[in-house]
């Protein structure tokens, strides 16, 4: 099949991209899931808090999802389910030539779908990575000790509650302390199992106060900060986990037949890296500019993908915004181009820094200090988004690592000139929007733009 | 199949019970299938190859470095041999990568053409000598420091978890009757039958071989023996993700110490880069925990040898015992006079040597005076065809054939390692099929993959749970 557009993953960012894509009139849009249902990680989301940014009502989790998928379907986007992109690299022309550029847009990308109907190519002009994000589990985090059942992420909790119906009873001990490890409060409660506390290895809990006191007063379930997990402890089943406190040292046994790694997310990249994009060492995901483009020519991401934790509401706007753009450069034949701030190619003369050819000119954005990541990671001049110069939402997402004073003090510079400074709240762990309005004053041909917070 | 006799109960004594269903136990029982007997495979845990074999490097040893004259190197070096034939018509996944032995110091430099001539007293061709240079044509991204090294071209990596379970499987469909959950409790040795009391019912026999690993010193006392104690050696072993398998082409090998193979870096047939083993001496048997002290000396060395790979994500990290001894050799052999075979002292060569000892076994017995009468046909049947679980070759998902003629094929269940719901279906209606996850996981992959089940654990414990 041919798609102007193939977008991977069906979650809030792919399925809004897909329906606002099909809005604006791109004719072939195929979206590919590879789950049985389309919704992404809201599916298994049992509780509410979903919809308002984007669809400005408040819904469930699952009717969320259903609701996401129906407004695609409807629109006319083809949303395929169970079926994986197996393969994606750029439709090289002749001898390795670059992709079609501005004069003939043609399939840019290849891509091998896998299905219980079989193994079908698909080309497309443009690919949107919407694969959304997970959690790390326990080996990515080098949790020592045992390997006995019982040790899970909140993902898979969810899905054992609320996709199977399985109860699980006993003791469970909840590894961090942001929103989604609130969300595993509620879960395994209503799984049958009590909660014996949350441990964060953080001085406090990253999440709204509210679900804090709600935590407290509902599920009596305490926040134990500064302590850090260092042993499973069962053979078969989990008996128990080691806890160190972090100010002194010293390690105790909990007692507990459930544990359940939250949070600490981190994009799945896959695809992303192994298409050729550039990946940013702070997000791991892959580094965009403000119209959701990548390094890579015709290869754009959104959601969490891009900004692993935030929320479907986040993921969403960034998938119809990225899809915005999208639609425009589609429409005026200049999706291949190079994006903005995207050195020149090795090998290819000319200046140094430069675009290369078809590129634009363009500055990274880079967190520092105290901050993990910075999104986009790119920004151009306003014609490189044409009608849309800001990034989604006009904001950049900006994720603060450990180390804040809870109200920050943000600096941006370029080149020792400072374009904006401003007060914040930045729990760490916790995503804040900057303002973007600096960007318009970026000197485009200059050195990266720094973003501190101290 | 996994039934045993009620103690007590009457019936005849099996020929040869063999307690260990590891990979030198299945391969024991697999050569042995081919012969005119009655057999019994016995194992403590709910699995084959569910203990030491799990939990290695995976390497196919060429016994380069093997001490030479010693019943380990002889074995090894055939063994070598026979497991890539057997490996080959099996379906076992294997790649030939070759290893890369890396002197970073003057004085382990200085050991290299020690290790070459031993090499060749063991019989191990084509190893050569690599200078700097050459080391880092051969691996662009091995860390800055290398002197020199060796380049041993036959060292290969080997699929741990197919290899005993396709022993298993030829001796199972040759008649051999497998027996799980049965720990050894007690041996009562006997003139007509040996009676074995196990955690499964008493198993009677009229040989017993000894291929118990951890517990075969155990096992060696109920019968009088001694001659050696087992020290568990925990080797900790970090797998890193699929993204880091471009970083590295050769098993990367560090000069031994007289106290330690060390800590070496290597692909896996499933497209990962393992970074271990450390090596401890523990006295609980099943301490196969990895501990803190453990993974951050492991991160250590692996940023000295591949600094690239510390910053990929972490898939999995566990712990293997090996089952070393006092003796710096295997610990094989057979007492007429009590019918009865020890295979004891196998350590981190026992997954290449496995066939080689498994016909070493089957020799002494056939000494001792058991009959080896081969079974018409036996030799035709050949190994079992095992499902497909490497990374270098063709799966299911990838073969448009396979999908087109059961549509299970196309359906795939865990993402990260792209297993299909066909394949899972075939694994728990097999031979030998799964006890839990972790045995679905060593016969399809699922859930081994860098979500550890974020995205499909919950509904491959549904999976499970439905077959029961």
């Amino acid at each position: 099949m041919n798609a102007d557009v193939l977008i991977v993953g069906a979650g809030p960012a792919g399925l809004a991209a897909a329906a606002e894509l099909r809005r604006l009139g791109v004719a072939r849009v195929l979206v590919a899931e590879r789950e049985a249902e389309a919704g992404g990680v809201p599916r298994h989301c049992a509780h509410s808090g979903f919809g308002l940014p984007d669809l400005r009502r408040l819904m469930s989790g699952p009717g969320y999802a259903r609701r996401m998928a129906a407004i695609a379907r409807q629109a006319g986007a083809q949303v395929r389910c169970a079926t994986t992109v197996t393969e994606l690299e750029p439709a090289r022309g002749p001898a390795g030539a670059p992709p079609p550029g501005p004069a003939g847009e043609g399939p840019a990308w290849r891509a091998t779908l896998t299905s219980p109907d079989g193994i079908e190519p698909v080309t497309a002009r443009a690919v949107v990575l919407a694969t959304g994000c997970r959690e790390r589990p326990r080996p990515a985090r080098l949790v020592p000790g045992d390997r006995p059942a019982g040790v899970m992420t909140t993902g898979e909790l969810q899905q054992r509650v609320h996709l199977h119906g399985q109860r699980i009873g006993g003791r469970a001990l909840v590894v961090g302390a942001e929103h989604v490890s609130f969300s595993a409060i509620l879960t395994l409660a209503r799984a049958g199992a009590r909660v014996i506390a949350l441990v964060t290895d953080r001085p406090r809990h990253q999440s709204y106060a509210a679900f804090r006191l709600g935590a407290a007063a509902l599920w009596r379930v305490p926040v134990w900060t500064s302590a850090a997990v260092t042993g499973i402890v069962g053979r078969d089943r989990v008996t128990a986990v080691e806890l160190t406190d972090l100010a002194t040292g010293a390690a105790r046994r909990v007692e507990c037949e459930t544990v359940v790694f939250t949070g600490d997310w981190i994009g799945d990249h896959e695809l992303a890296r192994l298409a050729g994009a550039l990946i940013d060492p702070g997000s791991r995901g892959p580094a965009v500019d403000q119209a959701g483009r990548t390094s890579v020519p015709g290869l754009f991401a959104a959601g969490g993908l891009v900004h692993p934790g935030e929320t479907a509401g986040t993921a969403a706007l960034g998938g119809r915004h990225v899809a915005r753009l999208l639609a425009a450069l589609l429409g005026a034949g200049r999706v291949g181009e190079r994006p903005a701030g995207e050195p020149r190619p090795p090998g290819q003369a000319g200046p140094a820094g430069e675009p290369g050819p078809g590129g634009r000119p363009g500055v990274p954005v880079r967190a520092e200090g105290h901050l993990a990541w910075v999104v986009p990671q790119l920004i151009g001049p306003g014609d490189a988004c044409p009608g849309e110069a800001g990034p989604a939402g006009g904001r950049f997402l900006a994720r603060a690592a450990d180390g804040l004073p809870r109200r920050a003090r943000v600096r941006v510079a370029q080149d020792d000139r400072l374009l904006a400074s401003f007060t914040l709240r930045l729990p760490p762990g916790r995503c804040a929007r900057l303002p973007a309005g600096w960007a318009r004053g970026a000197d485009l041909a200059g050195g990266p733009v720094r973003i501190t917070a101290r | 199949m996994t039934e045993a006799v009620p103690p007590g109960s009457p019936g005849s004594p099996a020929d040869v019970l063999i307690v260990g269903a590891g990979v030198v136990g299945t391969a024991i029982a697999r050569t042995l299938a081919r012969y005119d007997l009655s057999c019994v495979l016995a194992d403590a845990a709910p699995d084959v190859g569910a203990g030491t074999s799990k939990a290695n490097t995976a390497i196919l040893h060429t016994g380069f470095d093997a001490v030479p004259g010693t019943l380990e190197a002889r074995l090894v070096r055939r063994g070598g041999q026979l497991l890539g034939e057997y490996a080959r018509q099996a379906g076992i996944p294997l790649e030939r990568t070759g290893a890369l032995l890396v002197a970073w110091t003057p004085q382990e430099q200085a050991e290299l053409p020690a290790i070459e001539r031993k090499a060749r007293e063991n019989g191990c061709a084509g190893v050569r000598p690599v200078t700097a240079a050459g080391l880092y044509r051969m691996e662009p991204r091995l860390g800055p420091g290398a002197l020199a090294g060796l380049h041993i071209p036959g060292e290969s990596i080997v699929c741990p978890w197919t290899t005993p379970l396709a022993f298993a499987t030829e001796a199972v469909r040759a008649g051999t009757r497998l027996v799980l959950n049965a720990a050894v409790t007690g041996i009562r040795p006997a003139a007509g039958a040996h009676e074995v009391r196990t955690t499964a019912g008493t198993l009677r026999c009229r040989w017993l071989v000894n291929a118990a690993g951890l517990g075969s010193d155990l096992i060696d006392r109920m019968l009088g023996g001694g001659g050696f104690t087992i020290t568990p050696r925990r080797g900790e072993l970090i797998v890193f993700d699929k993204l880091a398998r471009p970083l590295v082409r050769h098993i990367l090998l560090p000069v031994p110490t007289p106290a330690t193979k060390g800590v070496l870096v290597a692909p896996t047939v499933y497209g990962n880069v393992l970074l271990g083993p450390t090596a401890q001496d523990v006295a609980d048997r099943q301490d196969t925990a990895t501990t803190p002290a453990g993974l951050s000396a492991l991160l250590a060395q692996g940023a000295r040898i591949l600094p690239d790979l510390i910053a990929e994500e972490v898939t999995a990290a566990y712990a293997g015992l090996r089952a070393a001894t006092e003796h710096r050799d295997y610990q094989i052999r057979v007492d007429a006079g009590l019918r009865y075979a020890c295979v004891a002292g196998i350590r981190s060569t026992g997954l290449t040597a496995s066939l080689a000892i498994a016909e070493h076994v089957a020799g002494q017995l056939a000494e001792a005076g058991l009959a080896l009468r081969e079974r018409p046909g036996a030799r035709a049947a050949g190994p079992p065809v095992m499902p497909y679980i490497g990374q270098a070759g063709r799966r299911p998902y990838q073969d448009p054939a396979m999908i087109a003629a059961d549509p299970a094929y196309g359906r795939i269940v865990c993402h990260c390692e792209r297993v299909t719901l066909g394949e899972i279906r075939d694994a728990l209606a097999s031979d030998i099929p799964p006890a839990d996850v972790g045995g679905l996981r060593r016969r399809t992959r699922a859930t081994g993959g860098r979500c550890q089940g974020f995205y499909c654990a919950a509904g491959i414990s549904q999976i499970l749970a439905g077959r029961r």
